[in-house]
């Protein structure tokens, strides 16, 4: 049974979503939108689960990495608190020898940072209108917290992928071969095409040869080779994923089951 | 006794076949970083996606009903901002009724953002605009696509509320709206999944959607095949909204940015030139 009433709902509610995208009328259409609702229902759950998986995964981390920190300061003899305090920058960033204990202080901030959010929103703590006011209103602490430490740390975390990409670049980018070479140089058309340097480098070509122009190179690429790969590969993906669908649908996929064991 | 000159050139190619990230790094902040002190205008040349896009939104009637449907979050906001930033300017500047939602929980937030930088414009200082009148910021709702297919239905039940928790039955604008078959125009930032694709599968393809969309450089190529019919336009990555401000006649941070783009960029394919000679300068001595 545990098996078999997954399996069942699985079929009743795919099936009646394909015959609702094929007859949006009563009653498959309507019983497309209550599934859709459903879905909002269970999403609801994900996200409390995920807020319960962080806490749980950081907490355990933290828990044992205090733990582990506090054993070493101990090791040194006297009193322990004092060692603790003096050996913080070690104990708490990698300086513990076993793996599991290390980074237990960026757990710290991860659930410092959860539930500083988590109670600026829902206690709409600082909100200048008080209960009444949303917490976007400017001013309000969770606003505050957006612009001034969750924008500007997301923001720098992406822009340090230039930086990679630039050293990554400089390394896998080596004409070893044919077909590394041909990406070579659709890389070097495409690097200057999309910038107006592009322009600049061709643009003492003559009119009738514009064609050879970076940036009409680099639209070349773009329009016509990446064009046609990236259609393959969404009809591609689009005929995998009619056959994986049609497959869990009937039961014959049953690995989002997990395993037979009991 | 003097260096052999040979030896010497080749251990001048390994170290350039190595050269320490670091160095690499520091390049790369000075190519970034200078340009922003000085105000250097380069001419940038429209792409015919952009063209497309800015044409698609000229043709759009004043006072249109348009969906603005923003799907990214802070960290594809230096090239993603700024293409919402010039398109509440084409809104403000067409007096297009806006309704603004997300797909991504910090789409909302990012898209007031968008929208105050664009009302502080000089050019739009007598622009006057009423919430719920004018505008509504209908917020965020999770689901994902079936949130565009219950949109396409029924958008009072998908978002019973607008984001400051208002019953979207009291805001005037939202009254004569039932689905998606009410918008005139639809314009989508998106920086992933859901994004830019689902609008398309579910959206456009599904309920007729007319709609444009800006896209990170990354997933530009992803949204390039459906240019033409599904997609009326495409901005991809901040050359895409340098070229969108352009094109549209509101210069911003894009253009701006442009500039320490086009340095990296060159800085990159130095680097890249110089692994190279290094790598064929020295190929001889590892294949012996």
């Amino acid at each position: 049974m545990r098996r078999q009433v997954p399996l069942l709902i699985t079929l009743v509610v795919g099936a009646v979503l394909i015959i609702a995208a094929f007859i949006p009328r009563a009653p498959f259409g309507g019983l497309g939108e209550n599934f859709s609702l459903y879905f909002d229902i269970i999403a609801v759950f994900a996200f409390l689960l995920g807020g319960g998986n962080l806490i749980r995964i950081h907490g355990m981390r933290l828990v044992r990495g205090v733990g582990m920190a506090i054993t070493e300061a101990k090791k040194g003899g006297g009193a322990w608190p004092l060692r603790f305090v003096i050996e913080f920058p070690f104990l708490a960033f990698g300086g513990l020898k076993d793996r599991r204990g290390r980074d237990w202080f960026f757990s710290l901030i991860t659930l410092l940072g959860f539930f500083a959010m988590l109670a600026a929103g829902l206690l709409k703590l600082g909100n200048p209108k008080g209960w009444q006011g949303n917490v976007t209103t400017p001013g309000a602490m969770f606003q505050e917290f957006y612009d001034s430490m969750f924008n500007p740390l997301q923001a720098t975390m992406y822009a340090l992928l230039a930086f990679f990409v630039a050293s990554a670049s400089y390394r896998a980018f080596r004409a070893k071969s044919v077909e590394a070479t041909i990406l070579l140089v659709t890389a070097f058309i495409i690097l200057l095409g999309r910038t107006p340097a592009g322009a600049y480098v061709t643009a003492w070509m003559p009119e009738s040869l514009s064609f050879l122009t970076i940036p009409n190179l680099a639209n070349w690429v773009m329009a016509i080779p990446n064009l046609a790969g990236q259609r393959a590969i969404i009809i591609g993906i689009a005929l995998g994923v009619i056959a994986m669908s049609l497959r869990v649908i009937i039961g014959i996929e049953r690995t989002y089951l997990g395993s037979d064991e009991k | 006794m003097a260096e052999n000159p040979t030896e010497m050139k080749t251990g001048l190619f390994d170290r350039l076949m190595r050269i320490d990230r670091r160095v690499i790094f520091v390049f790369i902040s000075v190519a970034l970083i200078v340009p922003l002190f000085f105000n250097v205008s380069q001419r940038i040349q429209v792409s015919p996606e952009v063209q497309m896009l800015n044409d698609a939104m000229s043709k759009v009637p004043d006072g249109a009903l348009v969906l603005y449907a923003m799907d990214y979050d802070p960290p594809s906001a230096p090239e993603l901002q700024p293409m919402a930033v010039a398109a509440f300017k084409v809104a403000l500047a067409k007096k297009f009724k806006m309704v603004i939602i997300g797909l991504w929980p910090q789409g909302p937030q990012q898209a007031n953002m968008a929208f105050e930088t664009a009302t502080h414009d000089p050019l739009f200082k007598d622009v006057k605009l009423t919430y719920g009148v004018d505008y509504v910021n209908l917020g965020f709702q999770s689901g994902n696509e079936a949130v565009i297919q219950k949109m396409g239905s029924d958008i009072p039940t998908t978002f019973p509320r607008d984001y400051a928790g208002t019953p979207v039955d009291q805001l005037p604008l939202m009254k004569g709206i039932k689905n998606l078959g009410n918008f005139d125009f639809m314009v989508n930032i998106s920086a992933g999944y859901p994004g830019t694709r689902e609008w398309v599968q579910f959206g456009a393809d599904r309920f007729g959607l007319k709609m444009v969309s800006g896209s990170t450089a990354v997933q530009t190529t992803e949204m390039s095949p459906y240019v033409g019919k599904q997609l009326l336009g495409l901005m991809g990555g901040m050359r895409g909204a340098a070229e969108f401000e352009q094109v549209s006649g509101y210069p911003g941070r894009a253009i701006k940015f442009m500039v320490g783009q086009s340095v990296a960029h060159v800085i990159v394919i130095v680097f890249i030139v110089i692994g190279n000679i290094a790598y064929f300068a020295t190929r001889k001595k590892r294949g012996a």
